[in-house]
C-alpha cells in the first residue's frame, strides 16, 4: 500500500489556477524533492495534502485512506507531519511544550482528564514527556529543553520545528524549504540531519527546497512544478540536464527577448 | 504528601477568616470585601483563560456571569423559598445547604451554554471581530433578561436573601461566604490543572500561532468550545455567588462596566497569569474600597493607574509569568509536584 498517493490534484484560487493535474505516488521509504521557481505552487501541495485548503479537484490518499475533507489535525493524526517555510514554532511555550503539544491526537483524555488527575491522564502525561524528551535526545536539543524557541538561533529553531514534526510520530514528513535561510554550516548539518532521520524513523520525507545542494544532495527523486504543472520528474542528474527545467528557471535562451 | 500543602494552605486561610467572623472579629462591610474578592478571583481568572492564554479578546465576560446569577437565583428562590411569583417551597427549605453548590453548578452550566454563543463563531473569526461579538452576546444576554417579566425584567430579581436565611436557620455560620472560598477554590483549581496540563495548553498553542496548532494535531475548534465554556462557566458559578452575597440583582450590574472591570483585573495581573490573576483580583478589590471615599473620582483616578499601568509595565504585574517564577522558593510550598518534570 502506497503512502501517499495523489491523483489529479487541481486547485484554483478564485480565478488563479494553482495546482493542476498533480500526481504522484509514495511507495514509502523515498526521499523526495519539490523544486520549482518562486510561484509555482510547491506550498500549495503541501497546503493541499496536509488539509489546509481543500482542493478544486482531485483525490489525496494516505495510506489507502481518502483523506479529501479532513481537517488538518485529523490528517496529522493519521500520521503526516511538516514543518513551515517561516517557521511557527510556538513562542511564548517552552522548546520542551513545543515537542508535547503536537501529541495531542494522541492524549487519550479530554477536559476531564487533568482535571481529576485520572490514572489515564497522568500515563498519557508520562509518555507525552518521554516521546518529547526522546526526541530532544536524538536531535541533541535536550540543552536547550527549557528555552523558549524565539531565544535560539535560526539554524536550532530550524532543527526544533524538525523535531515538533517527529514528535507526531509521523510516517510521512513534509518539509517546506528546511534550509531557508541557513548558513552553508548550517545547511551541511541539515543535509546530515534529514538523512539520519529517514533512516532512523524508517519514515518517508518529501521536501521543498530552493537550495540546489540540498535537493541534489539528498534526494533521490525528484518533482519539478511551473505554474502548478508537473514539468519534469525523475532522478537528480535527469532533472540538472533536463532543458524545460533549465528553461524555467533560467529562461528561454531563443525567446526571452525575441 | 507536600503535594497538599497549597490545599492546607488555603483551607487554613478561609477556617481563619470564618472563625474571625463567628467571633464578630470582622464586621459585615470587610466580611462583604472578603466575598467580593473571591467573586473577583473567578471571574479574572476565568477570563484570562480566553484573554490571556488563549489570546482572544472577550469583552463580554459580564454576560456570562448574568446568566449564571439568574438561572442560580431563580432555581434557589423557586426550590427554596416561599415566593409571591414562584409559590411555595418545592423542596424543604433545609436541603438548601446540601442544594446549593448543584444550583450553583447549574448556573454554571447554563451560562457555559450561552458561551457556545462565541465560542463557535470564534472558528472564523478572531481579534477585534470576536471582541465585536463577544460585545454583542453581552448585550443580548442583558437585554433578554431585561425583557422577561416573570423574573423581574428590568426591575430586577431578589429573594436569594430569603436563601441565605433558609440556609441561616440549618446553621448560624456564613455560608455564602464558606461557598465563595469553595468557588474560588474550585475555580483556580480547574484552571490550575487545566492549564499545566499538555491537553490545555493546546489553548497556549493557538494563541502562538493557530494555524500551526491546528495543522500539528490540536483539534482548535474543540479546544476552543473547552476554553471558552470553561470560561464562561466558572463566570457563571462567579454570578451565581455575586446574586447571593448581594441578595439583589437587576441586569444593568451586568453590563459592559462590568466586564470592563473584569478586563481590567486581567490585565493588571498580566495576561496568561493564574497568580497574576489571583492577586490583581485581590488587590483590585482593595483598591475600589480605598478609593470609596473619592466617590465618582473613583472612576477617573482608576482608569488613570490603568494608563499608567499600560505605559510602564504593559504586560502587567506578571505577564505570562507565575508567581512561582518570580520568586523560585515558592515553588517548595505552592507548586512541589512541578519539579519532577
Amino acid at each position: 500500500m502506497a503512502v501517499l498517493e495523489i491523483r489529479n490534484l487541481t486547485h484554483f484560487f478564485v480565478g488563479l489556477r494553482a495546482v493542476y493535474n498533480f500526481d504522484l505516488t509514495l511507495e514509502g521509504g523515498e526521499l523526495l524533492g519539490l523544486i520549482g521557481p518562486n510561484g509555482a505552487g510547491k506550498t500549495t501541495v503541501f497546503n493541499l495534502v496536509c488539509g489546509f485548503y481543500q482542493p478544486s479537484e482531485g483525490e489525496i490518499c494516505f495510506q489507502g485512506k481518502k483523506i479529501n475533507g479532513f481537517r488538518p489535525h485529523e490528517v496529522t493524526a493519521l500520521g503526516m507531519a511538516r514543518t513551515f517555510q517561516n517557521i511557527r514554532l510556538w513562542n511564548t511555550l517552552t522548546v520542551f511544550e513545543n515537542l508535547c503539544i503536537p501529541q495531542h491526537h494522541q492524549l487519550g483524555y479530554g477536559f476531564l482528564g487533568p482535571i481529576f488527575r485520572t490514572r489515564n491522564y497522568l500515563a498519557s502525561e508520562k509518555r507525552v514527556r518521554k516521546t518529547a524528551e526522546e526526541i530532544l535526545d536524538m536531535l541533541g536539543l535536550r540543552h536547550y529543553s527549557d528555552e523558549l524557541p524565539k531565544n535560539l538561533p535560526y539554524g536550532l529553531q530550524r532543527r526544533i520545528e524538525i523535531g515538533r514534526a517527529l514528535s507526531i510520530r509521523p510516517k510521512l514528513l513534509l518539509l517546506d524549504e528546511p534550509a531557508a535561510g541557513m548558513n552553508p554550516s548550517e545547511v551541511d548539518q541539515l543535509i546530515e540531519l534529514i538523512r539520519w532521520i529517514r533512516d532512523e524513523f524508517k519514515l518517508t520525507i518529501w521536501l521543498i527546497e530552493h537550495h540546489m545542494r540540498v535537493v541534489m544532495n539528498i534526494c533521490e527523486w525528484i518533482e519539478v512544478l511551473d505554474f502548478g504543472e508537473t514539468i519534469a520528474r525523475g532522478t537528480p542528474e535527469d532533472i540538472r540536464q533536463n532543458r524545460r527545467v533549465i528553461q524555467a528557471y533560467l529562461g528561454d535562451a531563443d525567446s526571452v527577448y525575441a | 504528601m507536600r503535594r497538599f500543602v497549597p490545599h492546607l494552605l488555603y483551607a487554613l486561610l478561609c477556617l481563619l477568616v470564618v472563625f474571625a467572623v463567628q467571633s464578630d472579629l470582622l464586621n459585615a462591610y470587610l466580611q462583604l470585601i472578603i466575598m467580593f474578592m473571591g467573586v473577583n478571583i473567578i471571574l479574572s481568572s476565568s477570563l484570562n483563560l480566553v484573554n490571556g492564554y488563549m489570546g482572544e479578546f472577550s469583552v463580554g465576560h459580564a454576560g456570562f456571569m448574568a446568566v449564571g446569577a439568574y438561572i442560580t437565583s431563580v432555581l434557589n428562590v423557586w426550590l427554596f423559598t416561599s415566593d409571591r411569583v414562584f409559590g411555595p417551597a418545592v423542596l424543604p427549605p433545609a436541603s438548601v445547604i446540601y442544594l446549593f453548590p448543584v444550583t450553583l453548578l447549574i448556573g454554571g452550566i447554563g451560562a457555559a451554554l450561552v458561551g457556545l454563543l462565541v465560542a463557535v463563531p470564534s472558528f472564523k473569526t478572531r481579534g477585534d471581530y470576536l471582541a465585536i461579538i463577544t460585545l454583542a452576546v453581552n448585550y443580548i444576554v442583558k437585554s433578554s433578561i431585561e425583557n422577561i417579566q416573570g423574573i423581574g425584567g428590568a426591575r430586577g430579581f431578589m429573594g436569594m436573601r430569603n436563601v441565605v436565611d433558609a440556609m441561616q436557620d440549618v446553621a448560624d455560620i456564613p455560608w455564602i461566604m464558606l461557598w465563595v472560598f469553595a468557588g474560588t477554590g474550585f475555580s483556580v483549581w480547574i484552571i490550575y490543572r487545566f492549564v499545566n496540563s499538555t491537553y490545555g495548553k493546546g489553548i497556549v498553542a493557538i494563541r502562538d500561532d493557530e494555524i500551526a496548532a491546528e495543522i500539528m494535531s490540536v483539534d482548535t475548534r474543540r479546544m476552543k468550545i473547552t476554553a471558552f465554556m470553561l470560561s464562561s462557566g466558572l463566570a457563571g458559578v462567579a454570578g451565581g455567588l455575586f446574586a447571593h452575597i448581594l441578595g439583589y440583582i437587576n441586569p444593568g450590574t451586568f453590563t459592559i462596566m462590568k466586564s470592563t472591570e473584569i478586563m481590567v483585573m486581567v490585565y493588571l495581573g498580566g495576561m496568561g497569569s493564574l497568580s497574576g490573576s489571583v492577586l490583581s483580583a485581590i488587590g483590585f478589590t482593595v483598591i475600589l474600597e480605598l478609593f470609596r471615599p473619592l466617590q465618582v473620582a473613583k472612576w477617573v483616578v482608576i482608569p488613570l493607574l490603568l494608563i499608567l499601568l499600560m505605559l510602564f509595565r504593559p504586560e502587567g504585574l506578571l505577564g505570562n509569568r507565575e508567581l512561582t517564577d518570580v520568586f523560585p522558593r515558592l515553588r517548595r510550598i505552592l507548586a512541589p509536584q512541578r519539579r519532577q518534570a
